[in-house]
C-alpha cells in the first residue's frame, strides 16, 4: 500500500507522516536505524529498509533498538529509532542514562502516540519523556513538518549532544499530505571518540555529567525561545489566542481561521517567555494539546493564565467539532452543533482472520474454560478475549503473560486451587519480552502451561519479520531462532515441550489436557504461518451440505469469519428444553481449507467443496 | 452531488467499509488523482486493526488548501460505501446535498452470525428514508462476474467517477497506470471493472 518515495525524485509527493520521516532520515545521512514494529510507527522502518545506504534492522524490542542506535551514535554515525508510545517504556532504561552521556553522531527517536487508542493497551503522552530525560521534543503538525523536523532534529542532536525526540501521533503517522523532498546528504561516520569518563556511566562519571545536563537545559530553553518552529500566526480576532501543537494546530486553524495562534513545534522545553509575550496580545489564552496538559502546566507554573483541560477533553483526539463548542462557550457565543443522523448499526470489532492458525488454540481453550485461568498478551491473539472464545483473562503489556501466569499460580486463592494456569503468547512477543518471564517460570518451578502461538510473523502490525522467521527487515535470509531449543535452554524440561501443528486440533487439545494436569512448567508451541504472509498456502475450500447440517452450530464456535448463518430456529426437545439452532454455509471464496470446522461437525456436514459438489 | 468547484472549496470524500476490502487503496487512488490535478490533498484513515475485519473509514480531502485531515461531521460531499451496513453507519456524515454510492454486497461479521446482534434489515432503504440520495448496486457481483472479487474497489471508483469535481478519465488513468506498473496482467481487467462500475452507477440513479 505504501507508495515508496523514489530516492532520486526531488519533488512534491503525497506521503504519510511515516513515509516523510523515513525520507528525512535517509536525506539526513543517517547510517543506522532500528525499531520494533508497533502501530502507528511501524511503516517508518519498513520504508527505511528500502533505502540501500542505511542499515535498517528490526530489533527484538524497543530497548535493544535504542541500544543499537546509541551504539551507532557513539561510534560517530547518525542514527535513528522509531517506536510507539508503549515501546518507549521498554526503551526508557537506556534513554534515561544516555541522556546524561549524550551522543556522538546525531541521534533521533520518533515516538508515535496512539491518541484515541486505535490499537493499544493504553493512551500515554510521550512528551513526558522530554521532561523526564531533559531532552528536546519536536511536534510536527503534518507530513511536511514531520519531514522538516526530523532533519532539524539531527542537527539539534549534534549541536546539543543529546538525543532528540520527535513526538508523533496516529494523525501524523498515517495521514498523507504533500511533502517537498530533497536529496541525501552524505554524513560519513565521525569515528568513535574514546572517552570513558563520558560513555561509562559509573556513579562518579554520571555525577559529573549531571552538571552538563543542567547546563544543557538552560541552553535548550534559550533555543526554544528562539526557534523558528515556535511561531505566531497573526489573527484579526484577538478575543482568544491559541497555543497549539501537533495535529491540534490544524484543527484550531480550521475551526478558528481568524484567531491568533502561537504554534509550538519545539514543545519541550516550553518557551514560556514567547508565550507570555503572545498572551499579552490577546484577551484570553487557550492551550490546544492532545492528551496530557503538559504545556498548560508549564505555563501555569510560570504564572501565565490560560485555559486548556478545563474546557477540552483529557483524552482522545481533538477536532474542530470538539474545539468549536468548548471555545464558543468560553466566548459566551451560542453554538449549534451540526445535527447528524446516527443510525443504530451493530458493532464490528476486529476478528481473527479466516483460517487463522490461532483459531484452534482458542477453540481448545474455550472448551477448557471452566478448568483454567488464562494470562494473555499483546498481539492478534488478544482477540481471543472476544466472541466466541472468551478465552483470555488478562492483557497488560508485551510479555506480561509469562510473569503474570507465574504470579497467578503463586498467588492463587483456595477457590482456584484446582484450576490450571495457562499463559498465551505469540512468537514475536515471546522474543520481545516473553523469554525473561519464562525463565522465571522455569527457575521458580511454576505450575504453568505456556502456549507459544508461532505464526512466523509479527501478525498484528502487518506480518513483519523477526528473529524467529528466518528473514530480516530487507527480506534477506537470516538465522532463525529455534523455539523448541530456546525454551529448553531457558530451563523447561524437554519432555514438557511439544511442537504441534495447530490445524491438528485433536493433538493440540490432547497435549493441553495432559500438560495442565502435570504440576510442572510446560510449553506447547503451535507452528503455522499467519494467513497474511507469503509463506501461507491455502488449501481447497470446504462446503456445508445443507441436507446433512443439523443446525447444531458447533462449527460457529471455531470463530472463523467464513462461516455464516443462513437460518435460525428454536426447537423444543421432548424434555421441554428449548435449544437455539443455526444452520450454516461456508463462504467458499474466503475459506482457506484449513480443515478446522469439519473437525467440530458431528454429522459430517462439512465436506471439501469439490466432493460435495459431485455428491 | 451538486458538484462544488474544488478550486474554491474543499471536497470531502468519505470511503467506508471493512478491513481487507481495499478501502485504503481506493482512497489512495483518489488522493493521487487529486494530487495530479494540482490540488492540496490530505488523506487519513481510522482503521483500528485494519486487516482484521473491523470498521475502516478513510477521509480524502482536496482543494486549494486543506488543514485538518479529518472531514468535519456532516460535511462529506460523497460517501463511498463498500458495504451497505457500513454506509448506513456513516451516512450521517454527509452534507444535505451529498450523495452515497453503495455496494449492496453484505459482509456479515461473526458477532451477527453468533446471534449477538442483528444486521439491519434494509440499510439502503433506511438511508433513503432519511432523505439521502443513494446510488446502490451490486459491486461484489460485478467483480465476481469479471472473475476477481478483489476488484470491488476499482468498480466502486468507476461508480463515483462521474460524481467528482474532476474528469473521470483522471481517475481511470491512475488506476490503469498503477496496474501497468505492478500487475500488468490485471490492467485491462481493471479498466473494464472501472467502466462496469461507471455504468452501474449511471443506471442506479438514486
Ligand atoms: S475450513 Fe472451516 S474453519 Fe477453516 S477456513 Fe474454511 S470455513 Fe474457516
Ligand atoms: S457443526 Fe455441522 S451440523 Fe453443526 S451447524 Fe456446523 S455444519 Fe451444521
Amino acid at each position: 500500500m505504501n507508495v515508496i518515495a523514489k530516492p532520486d525524485t526531488p519533488t512534491r509527493q503525497l506521503m504519510s507522516g511515516n513515509e516523510a520521516i523515513a525520507r528525512a532520515v535517509w536525506e539526513a545521512g543517517c547510517r543506522v536505524a532500528a525499531a520494533y514494529p508497533g502501530t502507528p510507527s511501524t511503516e517508518i522502518l519498513e520504508n527505511l529498509a528500502r533505502y540501500k545506504d542505511i542499515h535498517a534492522n528490526w530489533a527484538t524490542n524497543e530497548k535493544t533498538s535504542l541500544e543499537i542506535v546509541i551504539g551507532a551514535s557513539v561510534a560517530g554515525s547518525r542514527a535513528f529509532s522509531a517506536m510507539k508510545h508503549v515501546g518507549m517504556n521498554v526503551a526508557s532504561d537506556a534513554l534515561m542514562s544516555q541522556t546524561l552521556a549524550g551522543v556522538g553522531g546525531g541521534l533521533v527517536i520518533a515516538i508515535a502516540d496512539d491518541v484515541g487508542l486505535s490499537s493499544s493497551q493504553n493512551e500515554q503522552d510521550s512528551r513526558f519523556w522530554g521532561r523526564f530525560g531533559h531532552l528536546p521534543i519536536l511536534e510536527p503538525s503534518d507530513s511536511q513538518e514531520a519531514y522538516e523536523m526530523v532533519k532539524a532534529a539531527f542537527d539539534l542532536s549534534e549541536r546539543f549532544e543529546c538525543p532528540v525526540i520527535v513526538r508523533l501521533t496516529t494523525r501524523i503517522c498515517h495521514v498523507k499530505g504533500l511533502v517537498t523532498v530533497g536529496a541525501r546528504e552524505e554524513r560519513p561516520s565521525q569515528g568513535f571518540r574514546h572517552d570513558s569518563a563520558r560513555w561509562v556511566l559509573v556513579p562518579a562519571n554520571a555525577k559529573r555529567r549531571l552538571a552538563a545536563q543542567f547546563e544543557r537545559d538552560a541552553r535548550l530553553l534559550a533555543l526554544a525561545e528562539d526557534s523558528p518552529f515556535n511561531r505566531v500566526d497573526e489573527g484579526k480576532d484577538k478575543r482568544i489566542g491559541f497555543v497549539a501543537s501537533g495535529p491540534a494546530y490544524m484543527h484550531v486553524k480550521e475551526a478558528f481561521p481568524d484567531a491568533p495562534v502561537l504554534k509550538l513545534g519545539l514543545t519541550c522545553p516550553v518557551p514560556v517567555e514567547t508565550v507570555r509575550a503572545f498572551a499579552g496580545t490577546v484577551k484570553a489564552l487557550v492551550v490546544a494539546e492532545e492528551t496530557e496538559p503538559l504545556v498548560e502546566r508549564d505555563l501555569k507554573a510560570a504564572g501565565i493564565a490560560c485555559h486548556g483541560k478545563d474546557i477540552l477533553p483529557r483524552s482522545g483526539e481533538l477536532s474542530p467539532a470538539i474545539l468549536l463548542p468548548a471555545v464558543k462557550a468560553l466566548l459566551g457565543e451560542p453554538w449549534e452543533p451540526q445535527a447528524t443522523l446516527q443510525p443504530q448499526v451493530f458493532p464490528r470489532p476486529p476478528t481473527m482472520c479466516v483460517g487463522c492458525p490461532h483459531l484452534p488454540a482458542y477453540y481448545c481453550l474455550s472448551r477448557l474454560r471452566r478448568q483454567v485461568n488464562i494470562a494473555g498478551d499483546i498481539g492478534c491473539y488478544t482477540l481471543g478475549a472476544g466472541q466466541p472464545w472468551n478465552a483470555l483473562d488478562t492483557t497488560t503489556c508485551m510479555g506480561a503473560s509469562m510473569g503474570m501466569a507465574l504470579g497467578m499460580d503463586l498467588g492463587r486463592a483456595e477457590a482456584d486451587k484446582d484450576k490450571a494456569v495457562i499463559g498465551v503468547i505469540g512468537d514475536s512477543t515471546f522474543l520481545h519480552m516473553g523469554m525473561q518471564g519464562l525463565i522465571d517460570i522455569a527457575y521458580n518451578k511454576g505450575n504453568v502451561t505456556i502456549l507459544i502461538l508461532d505464526n512466523s510473523a509479527a501478525g498484528m502490525t502487518g506480518g513483519q519479520d523477526h528473529a524467529g522467521t528466518g528473514r530480516d527487515a530487507g527480506g534477506q535470509d537470516a538465522p532463525r531462532v529455534d523455539f523448541r531449543k530456546l525454551v529448553e535452554a531457558l530451563g523447561v524440561k524437554a519432555e514438557r515441550i511439544h511442537v504441534v501443528d495447530p490445524y491438528e486440533m485433536p493433538t493440540l487439545y490432547k497435549h493441553l489436557r495432559e500438560e495442565i494436569a502435570i504440576p510442572e512448567p510446560s510449553v506447547i508451541i503451535t507452528q503455522r504461518p499467519c494467513v497474511l504472509i507469503d509463506r501461507f498456502h491455502r488449501d481447497p475450500p470446504f462446503k456445508v451440505v445443507e441436507e446433512t447440517c443439523t443446525g447444531c452450530s458447533n462449527c460457529l464456535n471455531v470463530g472463523c469469519p467464513a462461516i455464516h448463518v443462513t437460518r435460525r430456529a428454536s426447537e423444543t426437545r421432548p424434555s421441554g428444553k428449548v435449544v437455539e439452532k443455526s444452520w450454516v454455509r461456508i463462504d467458499t471464496a474466503a475459506c482457506t481449507g484449513c480443515g478446522l470446522c469439519p473437525k467440530t461437525c458431528g454429522p459430517k456436514a462439512i465436506l471439501p467443496a469439490r466432493e460435495s459438489l459431485e455428491s | 452531488m451538486a458538484k462544488r468547484k474544488a478550486t474554491e472549496t474543499v471536497t470531502n470524500i468519505l470511503v467506508c467499509g471493512i478491513g481487507g476490502q481495499g478501502v485504503m487503496t481506493a482512497s489512495e487512488v483518489l488522493a493521487q488523482a487529486a494530487l495530479r490535478l494540482g490540488y492540496d490533498v490530505k488523506k487519513t484513515e481510522v482503521a483500528g486493526m485494519a486487516q482484521r475485519g473491523g470498521v475502516v473509514t478513510s477521509h480524502v480531502r482536496f482543494g486549494p488548501k486543506v488543514l485538518s485531515p479529518a472531514i468535519p461531521a456532516g460535511e462529506a460531499d460523497l460517501l463511498v460505501g463498500f458495504e451497505p451496513a457500513e454506509a448506513l453507519r456513516w451516512c450521517g456524515q454527509l452534507r444535505p446535498t451529498g450523495i452515497a454510492m453503495v455496494n449492496v454486497t453484505r459482509q456479515v461479521p461473526p458477532v451477527v452470525n453468533l446471534g449477538l446482534f442483528d444486521y439491519p434489515a434494509a440499510p439502503v432503504a433506511e438511508m433513503r428514508e432519511a432523505g439521502i440520495a443513494v446510488y446502490d448496486f451490486d459491486a461484489g457481483a460485478i467483480a465476481r462476474d469479471l472473475g476477481e472479487t478483489r476488484m470491488v474497489n476499482t468498480v466502486m471508483l468507476g461508480a463515483i467517477a462521474d460524481h467528482l469535481p474532476f474528469p473521470a478519465g483522471a481517475l481511470k488513468d491512475i488506476i490503469v497506470e498503477r496496474f501497468r506498473e505492478r500487475k500488468p496482467a490485471l490492467a485491462d481487467l481493471n479498466e473494464r471493472a472501472f467502466e462496469a462500475g461507471r455504468q452501474a452507477a449511471a443506471k442506479a440513479k438514486g
